[in-house]
């Protein structure tokens, strides 16, 4: 049923459909109204769910891999400071192989405070093992959160997934949104099947240290099965659409591409502002289009790499910022497209929350058109002096 | 031993030292605890001389995530295990590092949540997988590698935190001190503990040859030196209240302190009566304060 809804509401109406049995979660803005919608659905007795509420989110991580490995469903929920503190927990999360799923509203990373909207906070655990999936509005965002733990959870992956969606821009906007009945999201999403658990009557250890001899082969087979998501993903994004009509079987997604001279990249809801200024760009005669990475991690390159084939330069739009080198988007394109000679030309943009309008598009569009990339779009005039 | 310690549920052929109090206080507390008991182990020796993989010496559901979460961990572990019916306890065990200093928000977070688990302590008093640093737990006056005596030191410059009446604090029902000297008594605290509802603590003091610098043969005698001189008291608080102290006729500290080489700048190159007077106080004031003292007939 379709409803007008906030984002995070909408986020926490779709966690509680998915079942957890554990919930973990430390309060931070702009992720609070998602957790504080849970715990009322706790409250009320309307999900089956153990609240732990945590001294922090160290615990709200930790507390969700003990969970997760006694067996049961978990969730938790952050952003910016509160990821930065789960840092070491998230590591073991994936090398203890746990399929917790937790939603990230991105926020920008202190100093200086912030609490407004980019993407450096996820992107900075792109290394730790986690899947990550960016939302473009609050529709995906909700249905995101079903495909994760479907992914996640899977035998073959047993991984730990994040759904990002843009804190602000996306948490706290209405929008109309299709919540899943409880009968559908069950008939998408199976109740947990533990791959091993604590259990006194088998017992096993977990997370063990490993000398030289084992210790890379343990990292191997997380990259290998992070890889091996590229194709769970799309299929479990395609039973999605088959059932409910919203498809996700693309990492990536095209809008506008077929005969695109100049192709953006971006993730997050930034693409939905890309999209209006395509149409108005289009409409000016400008061969413009716009490849959205719905998933990060695993980086879907050869998708990437099919998609920008026909292009004739490519602009990328990052909202993070690996300090002295380049966005990360940036770089993983740049990666997919070494020795095809097309440029590829990466933007700093949106940080801390600064806004982002039809027009800045367009000029990123020109600006990519005179061959001029690599910078930080929009900065105050002041500090290029 | 009772049935269950005949299944060895904590395993020989680990990596421990000889004469490790910590490995013996393993041994004792599943022999207490049973079978149906899940331990969460914290980073440190414990967790390091246990399970290099691919072997292990728990013969139990047995986690280890990271240096400082044991118990967010096990709190996790209460929840789930609460969430599916099911019945089996949960130990979280972790040395005087992780449990005095880097555990110790998560540690108040979990007894103030009231999650029922049993949080152990082995005390040996210093960082010991990392090379006897002090802690938080480290008495005053031990030479370590981060408060090694010197010309113008006599080592630890702080006396001990109070880390169980700290628990205490938090309402915890049932809190205690033991040592792997007094085998029995351990055990039936840690009995005691995993069968009372809510957070419990247990901090067992566990003489480490390697870090305080004894042989290995002398762990049980320098546990019960400890003990007799009123340097470490073994007692119980049930809801904030001490209930029961072991008394002692004590001993002189110095013959404690003489025994192990972290207090040897204290004797030589020469005895320094001024700090032993101190440590001789701090042993007056324990037995003051829990009434340890067992008043010989003249």
């Amino acid at each position: 049923m379709l409803e007008i809804t906030e984002g995070s509401y909408a986020v926490a109406e779709a966690v509680g459909k998915c079942r957890p049995q554990v919930i973990a979660a430390y309060p931070i803005t702009p992720q609070t109204h998602i957790v504080e919608a849970l715990a009322e659905m706790v409250a009320n007795c309307e999900i089956d769910a153990d609240y732990i509420t945590v001294e922090s989110e160290f615990s709200a991580l930790s507390a969700c891999l003990g969970a997760s490995a006694a067996g049961s469903r978990v969730y938790s929920a952050t952003t910016s400071q509160g990821l930065a503190l789960m840092f070491e927990v998230c590591f073991n999360c994936a090398g203890m192989r746990l399929p917790v799923v937790m939603s990230i509203a991105n926020r920008a990373l202190g100093a200086p405070l912030s609490i407004w909207n980019d993407q450096q906070d996820s992107i900075s655990l792109r290394d730790s093992g986690w899947l990550q999936l960016y939302a473009e509005d609050n529709q995906e965002a909700t249905d995101l959160h079903y495909l994760a733990y479907k992914v996640s959870e899977d035998h073959s992956i047993l991984l730990p997934s994040f759904v990002c969606f843009d804190g602000f821009i996306l948490s706290h906007t209405y929008e109309p949104v299709d919540t899943l009945t409880q009968e559908q999201a069950d008939s998408y999403l199976p109740p947990f099947r533990p791959f091993q658990r604590l259990d006194a009557a088998d017992p096993i250890s977990f997370g063990m240290y490993a000398p030289p001899d084992y210790y890379m082969e343990f990292r191997y087979e997380i990259d290998q099965a992070l890889k091996k998501a590229l194709s769970v993903i799309p299929k479990a994004g395609g039973e999605f659409g088959e059932l409910f009509g919203r498809d996700y079987s693309g990492l990536v997604e095209s809008y506008r591409m077929d005969d695109a001279e100049i192709a953006l990249v971006a993730m997050g809801s930034i693409c939905g502002t890309i999209k209006d200024a395509i149409d108005e760009m289009r409409d000016a005669g400008k061969k413009v289009g716009l490849l959205k990475l719905r998933v990060f991690r695993p980086f879907p390159t050869k998708e990437v790499k099919k998609a920008l084939s026909g292009v004739s330069s490519v602009a990328v739009l990052d909202k993070n910022i690996s300090l002295g080198a380049k966005g990360a988007v940036a770089l993983e394109v740049k990666d997919a497209l070494y020795g095809s000679q097309i440029p590829v030309y990466g933007y700093i943009i949106a940080l801390g929350g600064r806004d982002v309008r039809k027009k800045d598009i367009a000029k990123v569009v020109s600006l990519a058109e005179g061959g001029k990339g690599d910078l930080f779009y929009g900065l105050r005039e002041e500090v290029l002096k | 031993m009772n049935d269950e310690a005949a299944c060895v549920l904590f395993d020989s052929g680990h990596r421990a030292c000889g004469g490790c109090a910590a490995a013996m206080a393993a041994r004792l507390i599943l022999d207490a605890a049973g079978k149906n008991t899940i331990v969460v182990s914290a980073t440190g020796c414990m967790e390091v001389f246990t399970t290099p993989y691919p072997e292990t010496a728990w013969n139990v559901p047995w986690i280890h995530s990271l240096f400082e979460n044991n118990s967010a961990v096990a709190s996790g572990i209460v929840a789930s295990l609460a969430k599916q019916g099911r019945k089996e306890k949960v130990i979280a065990l972790g040395g005087d590092g992780a449990t005095f200093d880097i555990g110790i928000l998560c540690l108040s977070g979990a007894f103030e949540r009231g999650h029922d688990f049993t949080y152990i302590c082995y005390d040996n008093e210093a960082y010991m997988n990392t090379g006897i640093q002090r802690s938080g737990a480290t008495p005053y006056d031990a030479s370590t590698t981060t408060s090694p005596a010197g010309t113008c030191s006599t080592g630890n410059p702080r006396p001990k935190k109070d880390l169980p009446a700290i628990l205490a604090a938090h309402g915890a029902p049932y809190v205690a001190t033991a040592s792997i000297a007094y085998p029995p008594d351990l055990k039936k605290k840690v009995e005691k503990a995993v069968q009372t509802p809510g957070p419990c603590y247990i901090q067992i003091h566990a003489p480490c040859c390697t870090g305080w610098g004894f042989e290995g043969e002398k762990t049980v005698a320098i546990g019960k030196l400890a003990i007799e001189t009123g340097l470490f008291v073994s007692y119980e608080m049930e809801n904030g209240v001490v209930t029961r102290v072991k008394k002692v006729v004590r001993k002189p500290v110095e013959d404690y302190l003489i025994e192990q080489k972290r207090f040897r700048h204290l004797f030589k190159p020469k005895r320094n009566d001024a700090e032993i007077a101190k440590i001789q106080a701090i042993a007056d004031r324990n037995a003051e304060k829990y009434g340890i003292d067992i008043k010989l007939k003249k």
